[in-house]
């Protein structure tokens, strides 16, 4: 019997680990997805953990909606400089260019949905059987049902009723030609457990995480980064106001929220007080009950 | 702070959803905005108050249909403890995805119905969570709202289920009368039941000691992957990646690897930047030997002096989780950790009725069917026994036509 005295971090850290050490044995050709965001960034470290000092046996991949944080961006680019690691994008602007999607009109347009053509056909091009994702099941309720190893078709799709049974630690990553799968290796951390990570190992982060001073604009009762990506009209007015962001994507679908979180410790004791989720502040979400689950089984990360 | 992962076993007329919604609720785990969407839901209890179940409900036949379909995981955590619970359907032809919720939990929570007490779908429950050698059990008697909260109600249920739990070898087992309603003896010490005189559910799941992951203190880690730079400094550089399920791996400690029988001697023992003294069961890591052995994605690294079992025989319990049923006659794929090695089913031995316990013989093993068979494989397995060890007693069946998982297996003896 182990006297070892495991920290729940060390736990959660040891199954991600393993977790991805099964994408490199079970795949030809894996990528991580990397968005820029912290669960992302956790997922890096958690691969330098994992297969250091060899390479990644996999490249990084940004699916680019055009529309970035400036800030997360140079961290990308930093990060990949010190990793010595292979960064492959696929640009949302480029498949609106090449008329494989619309851009949306209105008030509210964003690209958080055109993200998932883009992503799907860079999968396609590289010919991707595995696409490691930061996706977390306390974020939402559809993500709560989903497998660590969840096998997409041909296009992409998730199938909720037809799951495969994942018994305790053996991922069965068999595939089809043509299908992938999407591997979550920090489906059971939540939001605080991450800063705590975040904290533990001392990761740097894009600075949008921390207080800022920003422009915004108020959009149904949230906070939106003033910018050239949000159509803004003679309504919205401009203020300037101490804000941070909770996650990180698509600047037109991103919300702030007010803070004056500095260091990681503020940031870990205001989501420990927080009343409001994670995913609250992501405009992508409030379309319907199902959101989630609908862009699940249209291919969405 | 540590780590309890439990799964619930109950249907939704047993009170399961709310049970876990109302652990959510009282210990504050519910965010606004979560409220605020099932304040607006259309679905209210009869007397207009939240329908907490619905913060399990993930998908969206599951709230048309107003039942569990598939295991929902939830995070909570308290002072003390971080809690991990698998949501699992209760109804017979959703057992898979009960089997899928169990395998990785270390305590289950079995609901009965005050009115009801211990049924046919009880039966099955406990069953599987013998199966599956979980450590600990609740028996939570519900809607004691509905029984005048009477202790001989309550008595009778436990003393039935007593004689179940002695009957399939529970271990551990503790009996909490509650109303998941009405939030008796959930988070609160119940004022209504001044008779019971144990914790409530929640000071229990607090205090219930986790460490004992694995019973077995063999040292085991099979190889997934193998790191090799092969850059200028790091030419002669070969770690052995993998997790340890069970027992400790030292420095100097003299070592066999499976199935090749081949021996070295562990020379240094890595964590990422850190060389570490020792690895025990949980911990990923990364071995190095003091010989050139060949050892690949699949091998298993043993302490030489505790060998485990090796076979292509074995005798196994296997949950049938597909829809197409069983054939003798295919080939199927085993995975065993990082193992997978073709395996065919040489013999059913019996099924077990799940709801009686009865076993009988049987032709066919279709989706949900549980029962004892012999397993052949087609590579020597080093495995030990489930009730030793989970990770290297249990293995996975594969279909290769389908790539679906069909079965999961439970190495109980050795076969002749």
């Amino acid at each position: 019997m182990s006297k070892y005295n495991f920290d729940y971090l060390d736990e959660l850290e040891a199954e991600a680990i393993h977790i991805l050490r099964e994408v490199a044995g079970q795949f030809e050709k894996p990528a991580l997805l990397f968005s820029g965001g912290k669960d992302s960034i956790t997922l890096v470290r958690l691969a330098e953990k994992a297969f250091r000092p060899g390479k990644f046996p996999f490249p990084l991949v940004h699916i680019d909606t055009g529309h970035n944080f400036e800030e997360t961006i140079d961290y990308r680019d930093r990060m990949v400089a010190r990793l010595g690691e292979r960064l492959i994008v696929g640009s949302v602007q480029q498949s609106i260019d090449e008329g494989k999607v619309v851009e949306q009109k209105g008030k509210n347009a964003s690209r958080n949905a055109l993200q998932t053509v883009t992503l799907l056909d860079t999968i396609e091009k590289h010919q991707f059987d595995a696409c490691i994702g930061g996706a977390r099941r306390d974020e939402e309720k559809a993500r709560a049902k989903e497998r660590i190893f969840s096998v997409r078709d041909e296009f992409g799709q998730w199938d909720p009723k037809r799951q495969r049974p994942e018994l305790w630690n053996v991922y069965n990553g068999k595939i089809h030609k043509g299908e992938n799968v999407r591997v979550f290796p920090i489906s059971n951390w939540t939001e605080l457990d991450v800063w705590n990570y975040i904290r533990r190992e001392n990761i740097e982060l894009p600075s949008i995480y921390f207080a800022h001073d920003r422009d915004v604009i108020t959009r149904n009762g949230q906070l939106m980064a003033a910018s050239p990506y949000v159509n803004m009209d003679e309504d919205d007015v401009v203020e300037r106001k101490k804000v941070r962001f909770r996650t990180v994507g698509d600047i037109s679908c991103t919300a702030a929220i007010e803070s004056d979180a500095f260091l990681i410790d503020d940031i870990i004791s205001e989501i420990s007080q927080s009343k409001i989720s994670e995913r609250g502040a992501r405009m992508d979400d409030k379309v319907s009950e199902a959101a989630m689950e609908d862009r699940k089984k249209g291919g969405y990360f | 702070m540590n780590i309890l992962k439990f799964f619930t076993a109950g249907s939704v007329d047993d009170g399961k959803s709310t049970l876990i919604g109302r652990l959510l609720y009282d210990t504050n785990s519910i965010l606004a905005d979560q409220l605020e969407a099932i304040q607006n839901a259309n679905r209210k209890n009869d007397d207009g108050t939240v329908d907490l179940a619905i913060l399990t409900d993930g998908l969206r036949a599951e709230r048309e249909q107003g039942i569990t379909i598939d295991v929902a995981y939830k995070y909570f955590q308290t002072d003390k403890r971080k809690f991990i619970i698998a949501d699992t359907p209760g109804h017979i032809q959703y057992t898979r995805n009960m089997v899928t919720g169990a395998s990785t939990a270390n305590l289950a929570i079995i609901l009965v119905d005050a009115r009801n007490g211990v049924v046919e779908q009880t039966i099955r429950h406990s069953y599987l969570v013998s199966l599956l050698g979980i450590k600990h059990v609740v028996v939570a008697v519900n809607k004691m709202d509905m029984v005048d909260y009477s202790e001989t109600v309550f008595e009778a249920i436990t003393q039935k289920y007593k004689a179940l739990a002695e009957e399939l070898k529970l271990q551990d087992v503790t009996y909490i009368p509650v109303s998941a309603l009405k939030g008796d003896n959930i988070v609160y010490q119940s004022e209504r039941m001044t008779w019971y005189n144990g914790e409530s559910l929640l000071y229990f799941l607090e205090q219930v000691d986790t460490d004992i992951q694995e019973q077995s203190d063999k040292a085991r880690m099979p190889v997934q992957w193998v790191i090799r730079p092969q850059t200028d400094e790091l030419h002669d550089y070969r770690g052995y990646a993998g997790r340890v399920v069970s027992g400790t791996f030292k420095v100097n400690d003299q070592i066999t690897v499976l199935p090749s029988g081949a021996s070295s001697t562990i020379s240094k023992i890595e964590f990422f930047d850190k060389e570490l003294v020792e690895a025990s069961a949980g911990q990923s890591v990364t071995i190095h030997l003091a010989s050139d052995v060949d050892i690949s994605r699949g091998d298993t690294i043993v302490n030489s002096s505790a060998l485990p079992q090796e076979s292509k025989l074995v005798e196994a319990d296997l949950c049938w989780m597909d829809t197409k049923a069983l054939d003798t006659s295919i080939t199927y794929l085993l995975q065993h950790n990082s193992k997978v090695t073709k395996c065919k089913i040489a013999e059913v031995v019996y099924k077990v009725d799940i709801n009686t316990l009865e076993k009988h013989a049987a032709d066919e093993f279709k989706l949900n069917d549980i029962g004892r068979v012999v397993l052949k494989t087609a590579d020597n397995l080093p495995f030990d026994f489930y009730n030793e060890s989970k990770a290297n007693g249990s293995a996975i069946l594969i279909d290769s036509r389908t790539n679906l998982t069909v079965g999961a297996t439970m190495f109980r003896a050795l076969a002749d």
